[in-house]
């Protein structure tokens, strides 16, 4: 019987890799065209907020993967202690960026939408400032990689600082929700078809392009990151065969 | 282990530098406050509070490089791990000592500073409470950043990207809790999360602390 944890073998994880890759990066590419052209051409504008509510079909993809970039660098980290799989660390190393940037889409596009909705192209609300923090962690987590030569120990001090960041990440979520009522809307997402509103919740009209332009960022997060783990594990052979050169 | 904890209180004393750099740069922060918002006494007192949180965060920060680094370089750091003391136990006397000669300085000294801010009568209770329960977080979280940190040369800055964020939350509730004091409002709640946090961080960060030096020290 084959387990999950064969992937940890890098080899096996370059030939897997190797085929999910085309499927991925079709799938995004297909996803995101699909519902970004749905989204921006064939839905109608909202009534209340005009034609910028169609920034949704990026604002809350990008904001979701976000946060659940770091959740995987997290799962990644946790798996990279405790059974040392060097494939793992690797991929919390190559998502970090992907979140990153993500995280700055989201802010970005957000003070865009905030703009004419809000009036302010920022403010000090807890949604937007958690977001600001996240930012700042996927910053000290990337720069300590790069701070580090040795690549066990840095993947080790860095797995440490994502345990500790997620930890800090929650409690700084909470803590903003004290300290100020927001701005930000609630999740509505979720609350769809659940309002007892009829204006609770997304409209059907708004949900399905977004749903398919989420599944499109999803894909394209599994897309960068399989790509930037296999020129990562790619970086790291080159370098031992030069070592052995070397040696030699 | 209060050997220990004497001989870094003597060497934080001694050995000049640390441990009256980070009271003068609370003071120096201070002192530039009015030149940078204007010197209006009420909008001054209004905003004390908060302000001399975030200078005690701040001249706290810059003290957290010395937490480990000069034991590094000397290497009693290696001494130290291979002594029978638990390195858990090592982190958590370091955070100590380094709240001893950080962070409780500046809790003296804030009621001072607050005197040349204007800062309200009874904000003094609530500002001395808040700091008294928040700073030894902050040098829980920096000892296990300076952990983190310890085999980078040069690793100062870095230190302070990693460890700003995770200062986040004790900053919030310690300010709340001083301004709504401040206030004259109730400030029980934000000072019992930052007592919360403050116990969380002392009873969880030495073990991520001691696990860093294990790596570095590998």
């Amino acid at each position: 019987m084959s387990s999950i944890w064969e992937y940890a073998n890098p080899r096996r994880f370059m030939a897997t890799s190797a085929k999910l890759l085309p499927w991925a990066v079709g799938l995004a590419a297909i996803c995101l065209i699909g519902g970004l052209v749905w989204g921006f051409f064939f839905t109608p504008n909202d009534f209340r907020q005009g034609a910028t509510v169609k920034i949704i079909y990026i604002h809350v993809p990008t904001a979701i993967m976000a946060i659940n970039a770091w959740f995987m660098m997290l799962v990644c980290s946790l798996i990279w202690l405790i059974r040392r799989h060097h494939v793992s660390a690797l991929a919390a190393k190559a998502a970090a960026p992907v979140g990153m940037v993500f995280t700055l889409i989201a802010l970005f596009t957000g003070a865009v939408w905030g703009q004419p909705m809000w009036g302010t192209w920022w403010e000090w609300d807890p949604r937007l400032t958690s977001f600001l923090i996240l930012f700042l962690f996927y910053l000290g987590y990337m720069a300590l990689w790069e701070a580090i030569e040795n690549p066990d120990q840095a993947a080790d001090l860095t797995s440490v600082l994502c345990l500790v960041g997620s930890v800090f990440a929650l409690l700084s979520r909470y803590a903003l929700v004290f300290w100020n009522q927001g701005l930000h809307q609630g999740t509505t997402v979720s609350t769809v078809g659940v309002g007892v509103e009829e204006n609770e919740g997304v409209s059907s009209i708004f949900l399905y392009p977004m749903l398919t332009s989420l599944a499109g960022f999803v894909f394209l997060f599994v897309a960068l990151v399989l790509f930037r783990t296999r020129t990562e594990i790619r970086a790291r052979r080159l370098k031992a065969l030069i070592a052995q050169e070397q040696m030699a | 282990m209060i050997g220990l904890l004497k001989r870094d209180l003597a060497l934080a004393v001694r050995a000049g530098g640390g441990f009256g750099l980070s009271l003068a740069f609370f003071l120096i922060f201070t002192a530039l406050v009015p030149f940078g918002i204007g010197p209006e006494t009420g909008r001054l007192a209004e905003i004390a509070a908060g302000l001399l949180w975030l200078g005690a965060l701040l001249a706290c920060l810059l003290s957290l490089d010395r937490i480990f680094q000069l034991d590094w370089e000397d290497g009693s750091l290696d001494l130290l791990a291979t002594s029978p003391l638990p390195l858990e136990a090592l982190a958590a006397l370091k955070a100590l000592a380094h709240w001893i000669t950080t962070g409780l300085p500046l809790v003296v000294a804030a009621p001072l500073l607050g005197l040349i801010l204007n800062l309200p009568g009874p904000a003094y209770v609530p500002l001395l409470a808040s700091l008294l329960a928040g700073t030894p977080a902050l040098s829980a979280i920096g000892t296990f950043g300076a952990a983190l940190t310890v085999g980078i040369k040069r690793g100062g800055l870095l230190l302070s990207l990693l460890v700003l964020p995770l200062y986040v939350p004790t900053l919030l509730f310690g300010a709340m809790a001083a301004t709504r004091g401040a206030q004259g409002l109730d400030f029980t709640t934000p000072l019992l999360l930052t007592l919360g946090i403050t116990l969380g961080a002392i009873a969880l960060l030495p073990f991520a602390a001691a696990a860093s030096l294990r790596i570095n020290l590998r």
